[in-house]
């Protein structure tokens, strides 16, 4: 018993020394992810991490010659102890927007993807129709602007779901605030829950995240209405967050993924993931 | 420290303050009433009625009051349509309902326990002494039992008191926007989870430290012959 004491304690001070020594030099980091947001990250049956941006990490820490460990963190605090140190580097489709700029340092984005409603079949959104299917909302034209007005008009009154501290929850607060209740989730599965009993009418999320979704036995109630919508409070596209002084650690990851882009691996692992290329062209 | 982001999300925090008070008032209120009557139970002859509510005691004792809320909240949503039959849904959609729900069953659990021993410290020469007078069952609980129950009771009661003024901020886990969810809201936004946490923290420090004094004046009120 006291051997084994003994070597717990001696097993957590090799831990500790190992997390010191990789603070400031990047030949060894820790990457945060969610690990809940499939296909982008999830932990599969057997507790282990897995999803696009798991294999994505890997092959960019290949390419800048870093030794990597991924570590799994609830989405609401992901920020927070970024700041704190507990890790390097977040890959958790966290969205560019002016807002983190503000409290983050972003590399470049590796995978965009626009966000969407969706609705339980057969519950009176079926037939929500728009004019137009993609909306950019830092560049609004006629179309979109009725195309908006439709959705306001539809989902007014109404209860929708939306994960806490993400940008479609502050797309809502700024765009139908007003006339919609909003309900924050911790995380996805939470918010399908009660989109599936019915507690919320819809719920906005990630059209990456939902397509895969709907193509499998678990979505097979939901449906995707209304247009898919970018740009403006959805942001930039994803990209790895690192703390603001980390300049040069942001670059190393903007040039691995550049080189991932020439070579055609993001684009493979994106189709492999999410069945559509959602990954970042030029 | 980010002194603009507590000043702002102070007036923010205590806008949650009303809701947190309901979900507490609500669930104590709710939670006495089952406490009362599971305590009479446990203590009854009957066999069936003192091991069933001894199995309710000791299931919501010995469970962590999060589990119950997912299970209640999350787990009523798998029965949708079983519970629209039973016309009960309309009450579990809402989180509101079912954090009260938990909260109430959870303290109702300890609060039994609570009562249980009070009754149990009444002497037996007081209840011969009222048996002797020709007292009925249930004056004799109402005029001698419960009176001397409830004295001994009050300190561990108010211990129960301050634990689920702090167990309501677990109702922020199923979307309900009081003190804690309201914090979170804020940390989302401001990336401050130091500063915003500081205020929310001193609000319930605040509710607590009445919450304390009411039950010190309540216990000098009740046991005059020490305080003189």
């Amino acid at each position: 018993m006291k051997k084994l004491l003994i070597s717990v304690i001696a097993a957590l001070f090799v831990i500790s020394i190992a997390f010191t020594a990789s603070a400031g030099q990047y030949d060894k980091i820790t990457i945060a992810t969610e690990g809940a947001f499939a296909p982008w990250n999830f932990t599969d049956s057997s507790g282990q991490l897995d999803g696009f941006e798991i294999e994505l990490a890997k092959d960019l820490c290949k390419r800048m010659g870093v030794e990597y460990k991924m570590v799994p963190q609830a989405w609401d605090g992901i920020i927070p102890s970024l700041q704190a140190g507990k890790y390097d580097a977040i890959m958790a489709a966290m969205s560019i927007t002016e807002k983190r700029k503000n409290a983050v340092l972003f590399s470049r984005y590796y995978a965009a993807t626009p966000s969407i409603f969706i609705v339980l079949k057969n519950n009176g959104f079926d037939d929500l129709k728009t004019d137009v299917d993609a909306i950019t909302l830092d560049q609004v034209s006629p179309e979109e602007e009725a195309a908006m007005s439709v959705l306001s008009d539809t989902f007014g009154g109404k209860t929708i779901g939306v994960q806490a501290a993400t940008i479609q929850e502050r797309f809502l607060q700024q765009y139908l605030g007003k006339s919609v209740e909003i309900k924050s989730y911790d995380t996805q599965e939470n918010l399908e829950l009660d989109l599936q009993s019915g507690r919320i009418d819809a719920a906005l999320g990630a059209m990456s995240y939902w397509v895969p979704r709907l193509n499998d036995e678990k979505g097979k109630d939901f449906n995707m209405v209304g247009p898919g919508m970018t740009k403006g409070p959805f942001g930039e596209g994803v990209g790895v967050a690192v703390r603001q002084s980390d300049t040069e650690l942001a670059a190393m990851f903007s040039k691995a993924i550049n080189e991932a882009i020439a070579d055609g691996t993001l684009s493979k692992l994106a189709i492999k993931w999410f069945t559509f290329d959602a990954s970042a062209k030029e | 420290m980010k002194f603009d982001v507590m000043k702002e999300s102070f007036p923010q925090l205590i806008g949650g303050v009303p809701e947190t008070l309901l979900l507490v008032i609500f669930s104590l209120c709710i939670g006495f009433i089952l406490a009362v009557i599971f305590a009479q139970l446990r203590l009854s002859k009957n066999r069936f009625w003192s091991w069933f509510a001894g199995s309710y005691i000791y299931i919501f004792r010995s469970t962590p009051l999060l589990v119950q809320i997912y299970l209640i909240y999350y787990g009523s949503g798998q029965f949708r349509i079983f519970l629209q039959e039973l016309g009960l849904w309309t009450f579990f959609r809402e989180a509101w309902f079912c954090a009260i729900m938990a909260l109430s069953l959870n303290t109702g659990a300890y609060t039994a326990e609570i009562i249980r021993g009070g009754i149990q410290s009444v002497s037996w020469g007081e209840i011969e002494a009222g048996k002797a007078i020709g007292m009925k069952p249930l004056t004799l609980f109402r005029r001698i039992i419960f009176p001397v129950a409830i004295r001994q009771a009050l300190p561990g009661y108010g211990n129960e008191i301050i634990l689920i003024v702090k167990s309501s901020s677990l109702a922020s886990t199923i979307t309900i926007l009081e003190i804690t969810g309201i914090a979170k809201k804020i940390i989302a936004a401001t990336y401050a989870p130091i500063e915003v946490f500081i205020i929310a923290g001193s609000l319930y420090l605040v509710m607590n430290f009445i919450v304390t004094r009411i039950i010190e004046f309540t216990e000098h009120k009740l046991n005059p012959q020490f305080y003189r």
